[in-house]
């Protein structure tokens, strides 16, 4: 089987007949998503491998500049010989699919804030509206790191069993006070910036960008450890040896985290940083745990947990509330908490220990029968 | 698959849910899937272990079973496994507390430390003994807590386990039916398999 890469695609899913019907019972009337897909899908149709993305990525998971490319690929723990891999841009996002910074048809101007608050739950929908359009009932599995599997989960427990296998990489169940409270000053900096007029910056002509690279900073911080900091920077100048000892950048880390805030710029967009960060703070699928637990009881996903031992925004004790309900439903689960220098970027590098065990659980899927 | 685990194996009834602590490349729970409809999972600390547990299709996690069976529920599986593994274990009897609180059902195999061989062993010659059961050198072995046949009844029933059934194993691992072995376990046997139940 030869492997193919796709360049991204749109598609209409929603139209003002056949409207997105949001958890909370809003309507958008058309909703456009931009995926692309790798490798050859089997005639059976038995070897998708559905990915979601995490808060800032996009459809481009896989191929030269995917942002998954390290493990996804041809040869790669997740083989694109083997299997027919989708990624597509997530409800809100700002990479082609429909989010604030599209045109509402109401009114002939981006949404603004005026786009409707969406959860996880609309997110899977949406999904799923993109497999029916392709023609698939069944991914033989579905992947996602950190909010990807948050969409994960909450694909399995709102439709137990469609999955057949699931891997969700240093994902959360429930942020906690600490994740909030990042979140809350990451948007205050953009909704605070002078240029963000309401989030209707676009018919100003301008750009909260002074905000949204702030909310970037704060956020890189919390994506590395201390120990990876520590080796990238530690307390290296800028310029030269001698500290200019003034309060412009002087330190390594502050040119870094400048940088990243800039480049943040060119494929972001602020509102739909709001929407999809707010997304995770609402995200609770285990507040009724009994409920939970009777849902996904008998559904037979053989689910793969994995933690970094450095992931200090979603810490081990995050993946461990999600393994624990996954067994009180009687879900087979693999569990490993993987060490990693990286902190929660863990997911996006090339780590072994974790590319083999993504490697040995998708190897399986094709070939076994299902261990339920 | 080792004899003790065909053994191990012929003891969990049908369709039970399992959990194998120290379960290593995962080969009872996955005979036990395959050939006898049970789930359940397993516990492995090491690397190897846990990716030819992945490769095989059976779930488990990694972790230390000395951090304790916290993380499980009371009676969340039907039978707790522990197979040649508690003698490699810190906290023995912490262990045995958290089987007997997982599952009402718990099977345990142990090597007898008190078998003629090894007593001969350091009695007259001097040194630390080994065996085919037991066979790594004092400095090398990962056991730090090996017993006897009576250490064991004892602990466990200490710890409120009710011993329902004990296969005696030779030196090759098998059952035997001696009666001579049976009439003196603690000396002749090499090691023991129990099923356990809550006193």
């Amino acid at each position: 089987m030869s492997s193919t890469t796709s360049q991204t695609q749109r598609v209409v899913l929603f139209t003002e007949h056949d409207p997105l019907v949001l958890e909370s019972g809003e309507t958008i009337a058309l909703v456009e998503v931009a995926y692309a897909t790798y490798g050859v899908l089997a005639d059976d149709r038995s070897n998708v491998v559905y990915v979601c993305h995490a808060l800032t990525g996009d459809a481009n998971v896989s191929g030269e500049d995917g942002w998954w490319s390290t493990l996804i690929g041809p040869g790669r723990p997740i083989d694109t010989d083997r299997f027919f891999v989708i990624c597509s841009n997530l409800l809100g996002g700002c990479n082609g699919t429909t989010g604030p910074s599209s045109i509402d048809p109401k009114t002939g101007k981006p949404y603004g804030l005026s786009f409707p608050l969406f959860t996880v739950r609309d997110l899977v929908t949406v999904h799923r509206a993109l497999l029916a359009q392709l023609g698939i009932e069944r991914p033989a599995a579905a992947i996602g790191g950190s909010v990807g599997g948050m969409q994960v989960l909450q694909w399995m427990l709102d439709f137990p069993g469609e999955l057949g296998a699931a891997a969700v990489v240093c994902a959360s169940a429930r942020l906690t006070a600490q994740n909030i409270a990042f979140s809350a000053v990451a948007r205050a900096a953009i909704m605070e910036d002078v240029n963000f007029h309401g989030g209707d910056y676009y018919e100003h002509g301008v750009r909260p960008d002074r905000g949204l690279s702030l909310a970037r900073r704060i956020a890189h911080i919390t994506y590395l450890s201390e120990q990876s900091m520590r080796q990238k920077f530690g307390r290296r100048l800028q310029h030269g040896d001698a500290p200019h000892r003034g309060f412009e950048v002087d330190f390594a880390v502050e040119s870094y985290l400048e940088h990243q805030g800039e480049s943040f710029l060119h494929r972001f967009d602020a509102n739909s940083y709001l929407y999809l960060t707010r997304v995770m703070d609402y995200f609770d699928p285990f507040g009724d745990l009994a409920g939970a637990v009777e849902r996904l009881r008998g559904s037979g996903t053989h689910t793969l947990v994995i933690s970094f031992d450095t992931d200090w925004r979603f810490d081990t004790a995050h993946s461990r509330e999600i393994v624990h309900a996954l067994q009180a439903a009687r879900l087979p689960v693999t569990f490993r908490e993987i060490a990693s220098p990286h902190g929660h970027d863990s997911f996006l590098l090339e780590v072994p220990e974790y590319h083999r065990t993504v490697a040995a659980f998708f190897g399986r899927l094709t070939s076994a029968p299902r261990a339920v | 698959m080792r004899s003790d685990l065909a053994l191990t194996a012929g003891l969990v009834p049908h369709g039970s849910r399992v959990l194998d602590l120290g379960c290593g490349d995962g080969a009872l729970l996955a005979h036990l899937i395959e050939q006898r409809g049970c789930s359940g999972q397993g516990v492995e600390i090491s690397d190897e272990g846990v990716l030819a547990c992945i490769t095989a299709g059976v779930p488990v996690e990694q972790g230390d079973i000395d951090d304790g069976l916290d993380e499980f529920d009371p009676d969340s599986f039907d039978v707790v496994v522990l197979s040649q593994t508690l003698q490699t274990t810190h906290r023995p009897a912490s262990v045995l507390d958290g089987m007997l609180r997982v599952a009402p059902a718990s099977i345990v195999s142990i090597p007898n430390f008190a078998h003629w061989r090894l007593r001969a062993g350091l009695a007259l010659g001097g040194r630390m003994p080994s065996s085919r059961t037991l066979p790594a050198t004092w400095y090398g072995t990962p056991n730090i807590h090996l017993c006897t046949i009576a250490d064991f009844e004892e602990l466990a029933t200490a710890r409120g386990a009710r011993l329902i059934e004990r296969i005696l194993l030779d030196e090759g691992g098998e059952p035997t039916r001696s009666r001579v072995v049976a009439a003196r376990p603690n000396v002749l046997a090499a090691g023991a398999i129990y099923r356990l139940g809550r006193a």
